[in-house]
């Protein structure tokens, strides 16, 4: 059914309809909406039998979601930032325990300084936990991801993350198709657990593994991974024929047959990239983009299809690894390994920095005629940054960085260089 | 991937080395009174072969709760298991010494990992499997309170057993929130004016536990094995979050005789320095009176722990350290009424901490 | 392809005014009309009093950008204390629509000053808190301020603002709000007769 909604409660109201039976929810913005959706819909009994539990801390809300699938339930939590790195030691767990955990990820940076904007720190942060990473780019989408990110969970026994932005997404209203439970019951089937705690068959779930197997352990969990690079794009496919609308897959092009320069990127940017695509070749510039879905397992041959006839490579991405570049980029050049095309990093949209069309099709521009250097960020301050160079420069002292800043705004505690209070 | 965590079936007889103590469950005393352990049929939840050291409390007190458990439950438990000692002794791959339903999964998150199974078994409709989470003193006061006080707080339907050796023994005898003033650990070193652990410091569990008002809490050392059953049986009765705390003694952490394990578990209690007791709906109920009342100097002269309080001829050192713990344990006596056979009148608030100075 | 070009909304308020709230409407009466909308709040941890401002944007097809309004085709603004803040109208071009919140005179706030590049016929104020209190009992403007805005810009049917409002405050708030807007709507309908045309029911 066609509604006009929020994005976490389109969210909410699709993952009730994967009849999830135990929920644990934690409060971290921008995520809160939905679970606090998901728990209005338990207590009045709407997704019976489920349990909803209110826990202490995220790493508590991931542990809880490990005991309830272990013991059989379908789980399902939300997190963002500094939730999901609190909880970072529980999310590896699971995944090496193989427990087909769902959980959203509503994209937001990491602090210090403490920042409750969007970007993709957080995500990448988990890029190595083991879990399939999923980007929505609409919330469309990130509701139809839901169903088959469980769908994906629980044929592959490894645990979903299902990434949205932040704000951008969970915070807008707009137009989402909604599936009907019978619809999705024909689309998710319930849950049978591979391996499931009962005493009338006891097993031990959880042994300490030595040098001797932890290789071969390791290596497995990577061939399920690479499982996953078939399974996804058959579970889009299905969702497809069913619901009758392209959601999920690994990675998407647009416009990108003949064009020269092609940019790269995940979530919701995509949209506005397509808006400024349209206005770059309305002046003539062949530039097309590719947005991935998946992002973990990475989907390194899909990418060298979708790039093959690009001149040039643009990855645009809301995070960084600091003191190396791009990470998404990072993947992708290695995707592209043998061939002879340039890969440039753009990080955009750090904390909540709106990414505009404006801003793109500049960048558009530059990528076109060849002046957009290796590594780059969209719209940064350069006078601010410089003089904080400089002070640096002058002299040696550790400190938050933001705080100085801020000093250059008007804004932060006023202090002489000297560092006696006016 | 092999199938490491396949474990025969409970079938097996089991053999006794009867030594005839009273501890051991004497199957000469009526059957009423005869310990879980002594029946032949025994789930044995922890079976031989797993890799604790000589003399370990916690393995002792593992499978005398657990089978006590198993029991209560008619054999319907799942265990969750906090990483320390006991997971890592008992489920080295491929091999695992649990003929229970087990889950290991981190060191911080056995109450709430534990939290989720019994939430799973509600939704599938098994009311009747109940769940058991164990952790050591690390798992339980330290890294895992903040999901513990969760767990107790939501009062879920968990039995958690803390099976206390005062300190991190699986990693090499580090200090623990449960480590006792004066003790030596390879992270309070016994040198300076207050050599080993400081006084003043140091969390009492079951006084947190029942300040969260669950309805039970208990604590029991592998001394009084019977008094042990007893226990898990009681929390089995009942439903909500349930707290047992065990005192087990390390040989390898306390520096003691294997053989004086249960000695040394005798002694904390007989000198008051770990009350035995249980409370219900945050009062306590019950309280195990000393027998026969020992000065605290008894129970320190067994463990190297506390060799530093001692010259080389066994004198007292420092006489005035040991007797602030001889202070701590006499004011658990007056507060617990250990004394005295009769249930105190204070609630547990007015009870002060354990290690206070 | 067509680029799209929404009718872009940006609405400034306090925290408290239902600015989020406003937009959200907004988004739900242009999705009744048949028509694509998006609301996004400028994200934030504002309390209660704070300047904030919530997007709305409107259009016959998808809409894929996620940029905030820069260049909006109309501002509503739902505290008149606001008028003062630099980046109110940033944007906001000489067709564009200017929609105040106030029950003075808009020579009294210097809206003539403020607006000075603007169509007179699009500038206009509604006593909107005063007609929520009148109606509703509390002085939240935000539903009146859309059923002015309804009729100001024709953006919007004012049967899908009155369903929109009616899904979102059930019962009898929903009833009053309704009057309240409907109220909003006549008065500036009445003195717009300029408008009557473009503003399509």
């Amino acid at each position: 059914m066609l509604r006009q909604i929020e994005g976490s409660r389109a969210v909410a109201e699709t993952v009730g309809l994967c009849r999830p039976e135990v929920v644990c929810a934690y409060p971290i913005t921008p995520q809160t909406h939905i679970v606090e959706a998901i728990g209005v819909k338990i207590r009045r009994g709407e997704l019976a039998p489920c349990e909803f539990i209110n826990v202490d801390s995220e790493f508590a809300a991931m542990s809880v979601a490990i005991g309830a699938s272990a013991a059989g339930a379908r789980a399902y939590t939300a997190t963002a930032s500094q939730g999901l790195l609190f909880m970072m030691e529980a999310v590896y767990n699971a995944a090496g325990l193989g427990l087909p955990i769902v959980m959203t990820l509503a994209n937001r940076a990491v602090g210090a300084p403490i920042n409750i904007w969007n970007d993709h720190s957080d995500a990448m942060a988990a890029r190595d936990a083991g879990w399939i990473q999923l980007f929505a780019e609409t919330n469309q989408e990130a509701a139809d991801l839901h169903p088959q990110a469980f769908r994906l969970a629980e044929a592959l026994s490894l645990p979903v993350m299902v990434c949205m932005d932040g704000f951008i997404l969970t915070h807008a209203v707009e137009r989402v198709d909604l599936p009907t439970q019978a619809a999705i019951d024909a689309f998710l089937p319930p849950y049978v657990p591979r391996q499931v705690l009962d005493p009338d068959d006891p097993v031990s779930i959880g042994a300490m593994v030595g040098p001797e197997a932890f290789t071969e352990v390791r290596y497995l969990a990577h061939l399920r991974q690479v499982q996953a690079l078939e399974l996804i794009p058959e579970v889009a496919a299905a969702f497809a024929e069913q619901f009758g609308r392209p959601s999920g897959g690994l990675v998407r092009s647009y416009r990108t047959a003949d064009a020269e320069v092609v940019v790269v990127a995940m979530g919701s940017v995509l949209g506005t990239i397509k808006d400024a695509i349209d206005v770059a070749r309305q002046d003539g510039l062949r530039v097309g983009a590719m947005g991935l879905t998946t992002f973990r397992p990475f989907p390194a041959e899909a990418i060298r299809q979708a790039l093959a006839t690009a001149g040039r490579v643009v990855v645009l991405e809301r995070a960084f690894s600091m003191g190396l570049g791009g990470v998404l980029a990072t993947d992708v050049a290695l995707a592209l390994t043998g061939r002879d095309v340039p890969v440039a990093t753009v990080v955009a949209g750090l904390g909540g920095r709106a990414i505009t069309g404006g801003s793109l099709r500049g960048l558009l521009r530059s990528a076109a005629d060849g002046s957009l250097p290796a590594l780059s960020f969209l719209d940064l301050d350069r006078e601010v940054v410089q003089r904080e160079l400089d002070r640096m420069a002058g002299r040696r002292r550790s400190g938050p960085i933001a705080e100085n800043l801020l000093r250059d705004l008007g804004s932060g505690p006023r202090r002489d260089p000297a560092g006696a209070a006016r | 991937m092999s199938e490491p965590d396949r474990v025969p079936a409970r079938s097996e007889r089991l053999k006794f080395y009867q030594v005839g103590s009273f501890a051991a469950g004497n199957r000469l005393v009526d059957p009423a009174l005869r310990t879980v352990q002594s029946d032949e049929g025994r789930t044995n939840s922890i079976t031989s072969g797993h890799r604790a050291c000589q003399g370990c409390g916690e393995a002792l007190g593992a499978r005398y709760a657990l089978d006590a458990a198993m029991r209560a439950a008619d054999g319907r438990i799942v265990a969750v298991n906090a990483t320390g000692c006991l997971e890592v002794f008992s489920t080295p791959f491929p091999e695992t010494s649990w003929r229970v339903a087990w889950l290991h999964s981190l060191f911080g998150n056995a109450p709430a990992v534990a939290t989720g199974v019994a939430a799973a078994l509600r939704v599938r409709g098994r009311p009747d499997i109940r769940v058991v989470a164990q952790a050591g003193d690390g798992g339980t006061v330290d890294i895992g309170f903040g999901t513990l006080s969760g767990m107790f707080e939501r009062n879920d339907d968990v039995l958690f057993i803390c099976y206390d050796n005062e300190a991190y023994m699986n990693t090499g005898v580090q200090r623990s929130g449960a480590t006792p003033p004066l003790a030596r650990t390879a992270t309070t070193e016994a040198a300076g004016p207050e050599p080993g652990n400081r006084f003043g410091q140091g969390k009492n569990l079951p006084l947190l536990a029942i300040a969260h008002g669950i309805p039970y809490v208990a604590t029991a050392t592998v001394a009084d094995l019977h008094d042990l059953e007893a226990k898990v049986r009681r929390a089995m009765v009942l439903h909500g979050a349930r707290y047992l705390h065990v005192l087990v003694p390390c040989p390898l952490g306390w520096g003691s005789e294997p053989r004086d394990t249960i000695r040394i578990a005798r002694l904390a209690g007989e000198t008051g320095l770990f009350p035995v007791f249980a409370a219900e709906d945050g009062v306590v109920t019950e309280v195990t009176p000393i027998r026969q009342r020992q000065p605290v100097e008894a129970y320190l002269r067994l463990q190297g722990r506390y060799r530093h309080l001692f010259d080389a001829q066994g004198r007292a050192r420092r006489p005035e350290l040991i007797a602030r713990l001889q202070a701590i344990a006499d004011r658990n006596i007056a507060r617990f009424g250990l004394d005295r056979a009769r249930v105190p009148t204070e609630t547990a608030a007015t009870v002060p901490a354990r290690g206070a100075s | 392809m067509a680029v799209p070009v929404p009718m872009r909304v940006r609405i400034h308020g306090r925290g408290g005014q239902g600015v989020v709230t406003a937009a959200e409407l907004l988004a739900s009466a242009a999705f009744a009309d048949g028509r694509w909308s998006q609301a996004f709040p400028s994200f934030g941890s504002e309390r209660a009093g704070a300047p904030l401002v919530a997007y709305c944007r409107i259009a016959d097809s998808e809409i894929r950008t996620r940029e905030p309004i820069a260049e909006p085709d109309a501002v509503i603004v739902q505290d008149p204390t606001l008028l003062h803040l630099p980046d109110l109208l940033a944007g906001l071009g000489p067709d564009g629509y200017l929609l105040v919140n106030t029950q003075l005179d808009p020579g009294a706030i210097g809206l003539s000053e403020l607006a000075a590049g603007l169509r007179p016929e699009r500038v206009r104020t509604v006593p909107a808190t005063e007609l929520a209190r009148q109606f509703t009992g509390r002085p939240v403007p935000n539903a009146v301020l859309l059923g002015a805005f309804a009729a100001l810009t024709g953006a919007v049917s004012m049967r899908a603002v009155v369903g929109a409002i009616r899904e979102r405050f059930p019962g009898s708030t929903g009833d009053a709000n309704v009057a309240a807007a409907e109220a909003a709507h006549d008065l500036i309908a009445g003195a717009t007769e300029a408008l009557a045309g473009a503003a399509a029911d």
